[in-house]
Order: C-alpha cells, then structure tokens, then sequence
C-alpha cells in the first residue's frame, strides 16, 4: 500500500518527530508503544486528560509531552 | 503457662497497631524509599519487600520513544500494592514543579505528591522562597504537598499554614550520607507541627533512621543509603529494623541524661 498520507511534523519529547495527518494522541501514544493508562500527555504545556486522549487530533507544530513514572528518590 | 517469666505478661504489648496518618491516609511502615540508583529493578523490587515500606518515590520523566522495549518501574512494583509518591526531583522553580506535579497527577491519578524545590546543583539545598509558593499553588489545585525543607522550625511552619500536608526536612543534604546534623531543629520541628514531620534526606545508615524516629518523627524518607550500600537488600531490612527500634525508643521515653556516672548496682550490702 503506498502511503500518500499527509505528514505533520511535531515536537515529542524535545525531538522533532513525523505523524500522520488525521491521527489522535491516543493513536501516536499506542504506535510508540505505550499504555495510555500508563503515561500523561502535554500538549503546548497544557494537560491533555486521559478521558480526552482519543478526541484530540495531532497538529502541525504541536509540542508533545509524553511521560511516565521512573525510579527516583 | 510454661516459659513466661515471673511477673510479666504473656506476651508484652507491641505497638503492632502503630500506624501513622497523612491526609488522610493511613500507613503502618513508617519508612518511605525512594526508587532511584538500584542495579535493576528486581534489585529495587526485593529492597522494597525487605524495607516493609508502603510507599514509595517516584520521578517524572519523559518515556523512552525510541527503545519500546525497555523495563517500566511500573511492571515491576504495582501501584495497585504501593502507593506511589511523585517527586519532583530536578525542579529548580515552582513552575517547573507545579507542571511535573500536574503531569504526575494525570498519570497516576492521585493527589498526594512530594514537592521538591531545588536551590542549586552542588547541595541539592531546597528554594524555600520557591518552594513556598510552589506548597500555596499546589494546594489551591487541590493537591496534597509533603514538602521537603530546610530543617527550619519557621519554613516548616510556613509550609504547613501554606497547605503542606506532611513537611519533610533534611537531615543532611540529598544523597550525602550523613546523618542528621541538626537534631535540635528537627525536635524543634517536630514539636511545632500539626502535620507530620518526616526526615527527608540525609540518612547514611541505620543509627541515622533511628535517630529521626528518636526525635519523634512520624517517618524517614531514603533512598541512596539502601540504593548504594553494599547488599541494598540487607540494609533495606537494616533500616525497617531501625525506624521500629527508634520509634519505640520514642514512644518508651529515654532515660534522662547525667553529667557523670550512676551505678546500676545497689551501694548497700557491699562486701
């Protein structure tokens, strides 16, 4: 299949990254892997809510936070 | 009733029941390990069950997006069995700590958290000004802050009138080792507060956790003197073994201290 999607370029995590247009957080978050139970998403430095996670489409030049818990003191 | 000894109960009362409570919340282990430096995480996991601790410290950080694979702290300890506590470690203004909190809370989906204002990179000392402004925030936003401080009897107090549900000060700086330098601020800490006070920070080695709980303090918050001791899952037990000792201690009452010696043996009927 040749894919002739149009690619949205974003910022995750710090790094410049490509998604397709039309995708949700939830979509992107479950392709990299990820439990959205799991993780939190910011997106432009704004709380995206769990609930919200399949409604909201990725953006052109959106800036994407994705983390989780990791050992620490 | 074979074995007893003359005169004394069965069985002596321990203080099993002993627990203690913040916001709400109330827990038996009064010993709180952080997750961070282990070898591995099943390293981590049997310090963890050794510790008897129920809860734990956590960071925030971005997830991996390049190695799917990689071991999650979270399959490892269940948050379902231990209540996780997200810091905020690495955070050297309140914005950075409010967005680390508010991102923790959308994780996990709870509110008590542990705030941690840094100052600077070489002690680890906490921004008090920082930090107090961060506890105000935080609390409006319904959020429930135990606050690592300075060991300050004043800043602890601020915290508490700020909204800190537990106020948390160094015995010596973050990962040092070394003890609880001020054990007069600490007492004084500990009786000036109506929340409770829990050494953050400092504690090298058992005597240390003993010496917080002596103090009468509601619990010990560590990390690296489990983490980096030689057999982490030994000390783990070691520092269980001292937050009972030393909290019994408290409860008990200590003897009163002399200038010079007293005999413990009678003076009369000397031959």
């Amino acid at each position: 299949m040749l894919n002739t999607a149009v690619a949205l370029s974003i910022i995750l995590n710090g790094e410049p990254h490509r998604v397709t247009a039309g995708m949700r957080i939830a979509d992107l978050v479950r392709e990299l892997g990820l439990n959205p139970k799991k993780v939190a998403v910011e997106r432009n430095l704004e709380i995206v809510p769990r609930s919200t996670l399949g409604d909201v489409f990725l953006e052109e030049g959106d800036q994407l936070e994705i983390v989780h818990f990791v050992g620490g003191g | 009733m074979s074995g007893a000894v003359k005169g004394l109960p069965m069985s002596i009362p321990m203080n099993n029941s002993d627990s203690w409570t913040v916001a709400g919340r109330t827990f038996t282990s009064r010993l709180i390990v952080g997750t961070g430096k282990y070898k591995d995480f099943e390293q981590n996991a049997a310090a963890l069950v050794a510790s008897g601790a129920e809860i734990i410290t956590v960071a925030v950080r971005r997830v991996n997006v390049s190695d799917r694979k990689a071991p999650m702290l979270t399959d490892y300890i269940d948050p379902k069995k231990y209540t996780y506590l997200p810091n905020t470690a690495g955070c050297f203004t309140a914005e950075d700590a409010i967005r680390t909190l508010r991102l923790a809370r959308e994780a996990g989906g709870w509110e008590l958290v542990k705030l941690e204002v840094l100052g600077e990179a070489k002690t680890l000392y906490p921004d008090m000004r920082e930090t107090l402004r961060a506890t105000e925030i935080l609390a409006k936003e319904g959020f429930l802050p135990m606050v690592y401080c300075v060991d300050d009897p004043i800043a602890a107090k601020q915290l508490e009138e700020a909204g800190a549900v537990a106020v948390m000060p160094l015995g010596a700086p973050i990962g040092s080792g070394l003890g609880i330098q001020n054990r007069v601020t600490i007492r004084l800490i500990v009786e000036g507060a109506k929340v409770p006070v829990l050494v953050d920070a400092g504690v090298g080695t058992a005597s240390d956790a003993a010496v917080a709980m002596e103090l009468g303090c509601e619990g010990v918050l560590m990390n690296t003197a489990i983490a980096e001791a030689k057999e982490p899952v030994r000390m783990a037990r070691a520092m269980k073994l001292a937050v009972e000792a030393g909290r019994e201690a408290y409860l008990a009452g200590r003897m009163g201290r002399r200038m010079y010696a007293d005999p413990s043996s009678p003076l009369a009927g000397l031959i």
